[in-house]
């Protein structure tokens, strides 16, 4: 059964009040054609898990500018200032945690763990509301794993099976995000037939991936 | 040499052969520049690289290699590319050497705050919890007062804290002080900077080291 699918018939799979992962640090290994392709469909009220919104009207920005996300999780909104009008404007909920943390907790998540506890944020604005607990004398903060309905990932290169390697520093989020929705749906820059990607170089193995759309495809 | 340069110049020459160094955005990132030919380190980025190297000519920009602060970098060769959780996990791990990182305001016990600004919408956290909990050793740089010409080193933190973990060293352009268990520690004096220059911009009290240094020439 072949994975590969149009951005177009991707983003029909997501509803409005969707949970999504997208990856990316920045715009960097973010997977902007099905961004886009969601940009033009009519889902909103969304619930977006990815380290940053995009610029403004760039990435995931076109979606903050066009009131399609409901709430944001992630490390940095700072570096898109129409996110923080939207936020103060109550448009936009935000839920902030520390990069490690967050990257962590989708781990967890596609890990099928319950939860896990760090030492990161421990006396903060950002533990203020969670559960803290004393381990060997040293104080952790318990955090919750993040899964999601969808997963939007960026790849270099799929085999046909769905095989993954990705492109220096655009790995960041994705392998994580790979494992922790219902839905996995990869945007790469190539395809290319099974066996032409060393088992030593790959990423993510293809148990993760649901489906592969081509960068700049319909 | 302008201020940020020298303050840049001094951190370099905290770094020792072999360390793991993380940069954070602003002065940090200059102290690459700075390192001693005679002193390998290896940067590493909390986005996923190990073995950063020098910025790349505007022909050379490769669009998915950035560093932290998202500029284009280059790697060196030895280096290595990872997610972000494995990357997290090297910080959080104690598998990080040094971190030198810019602060808003440093308390009299060497605790910072360098994540959020009071009255304003707190929407970003990035890695800074993380270096502060994991990494070895923490080197703050930063001028010695505000723009506003306030002290950045007080008695209290008035912005959000980073982290309740106390920084190794602290170098300003006016001054350096070790931060140890009975708080700050001056132990350099910047060329041209007299002690009441410091004892004036200082909120925070702070001892004298036995032997400091007065106005130590830090070359580049």
């Amino acid at each position: 059964m072949s994975k590969l699918i149009t951005c177009e018939e991707a983003v029909k799979k997501v509803k409005s009040g969707s949970r999504i992962m997208v990856g990316g640090f920045g715009l960097v290994g973010s997977p902007l054609s099905l961004i886009a392709a969601l940009a033009q469909s009519e889902v909103k009220d969304l619930e977006i898990i990815s380290n940053n919104l995009g610029e403004p009207g760039r990435g995931l920005g076109v979606l903050v500018r066009q009131k399609q996300v409901k709430k944001a999780i992630g490390s940095y909104f700072t570096s898109n200032p129409e996110v923080v009008k939207a936020y103060q404007d109550k448009e936009l909920e935000v839920e902030l945690l520390p990069q490690g943390t967050m990257s962590e907790a989708i781990r967890a998540g596609g890990a099928g763990l319950g939860g896990f506890y760090t030492p990161v944020s421990v006396g903060t604005k950002i533990a203020e509301n969670k559960e803290e607990r004393t381990l060997n004398g040293k104080k952790y903060v318990f955090q919750e794993p993040l899964k999601a309905n969808f997963s939007l990932i960026k790849a270099k290169k799929a085999d046909q099976l769905g095989n993954l390697i990705y492109n220096k520093s655009a790995r960041n989020f994705n392998p994580m995000m790979a494992t922790a929705a219902d839905v996995v749906i990869a945007e790469v820059d190539e395809i290319v037939e099974v066996g032409q990607i060393s088992p030593e170089e790959i990423v993510t193995p293809h148990l993760y991936v649901d489906y592969i759309v081509v960068k700049g495809g319909k | 040499m302008n201020v940020k340069q020298y303050i840049a110049a001094r951190a370099a020459k905290e770094l020792k052969d072999g360390d793991i160094v993380n940069l954070g955005i602003g002065i940090p990132t200059l102290v690459a520049d700075y390192i001693p030919s005679d002193v390998k380190v290896f940067l590493h980025s909390e986005n996923g690289i190990l073995g950063v190297g020098p910025t790349p000519d505007p022909e050379h920009i490769d669009q998915n290699l950035v560093n932290a602060g998202k500029l284009p970098v280059t790697v060196l060769e030895g280096s290595s590319y990872f997610d972000s959780a494995s990357s997290f996990a090297m910080i959080r791990g104690g598998h990080v050497s040094v971190s030198i990182l810019g602060v808003l305001q440093i308390d009299a016990i060497g605790r910072i705050a360098n994540w959020a600004v009071p009255g304003k919408s707190v929407l970003g956290v990035g890695g800074a919890m993380d270096l502060l909990e994991g990494s070895k050793k923490i080197i703050v740089t930063t001028m010695h007062t505000s723009n506003q010409g306030e002290s950045k080193i007080v008695n209290e933190l008035t912005y959000p804290i980073t982290s309740e973990r106390i920084v190794d060293l602290i170098i300003t352009d006016l001054a350096v002080f070790a931060v140890k268990e009975d708080g700050l520690h001056l132990i350099e004096l910047s060329p041209g900077v007299s002690l009441e220059e410091v004892q004036l911009k200082t909120d925070a009290p702070f001892l004298i080291a036995k032997s400091f240094n007065k106005g130590k020439e830090v070359t580049a």
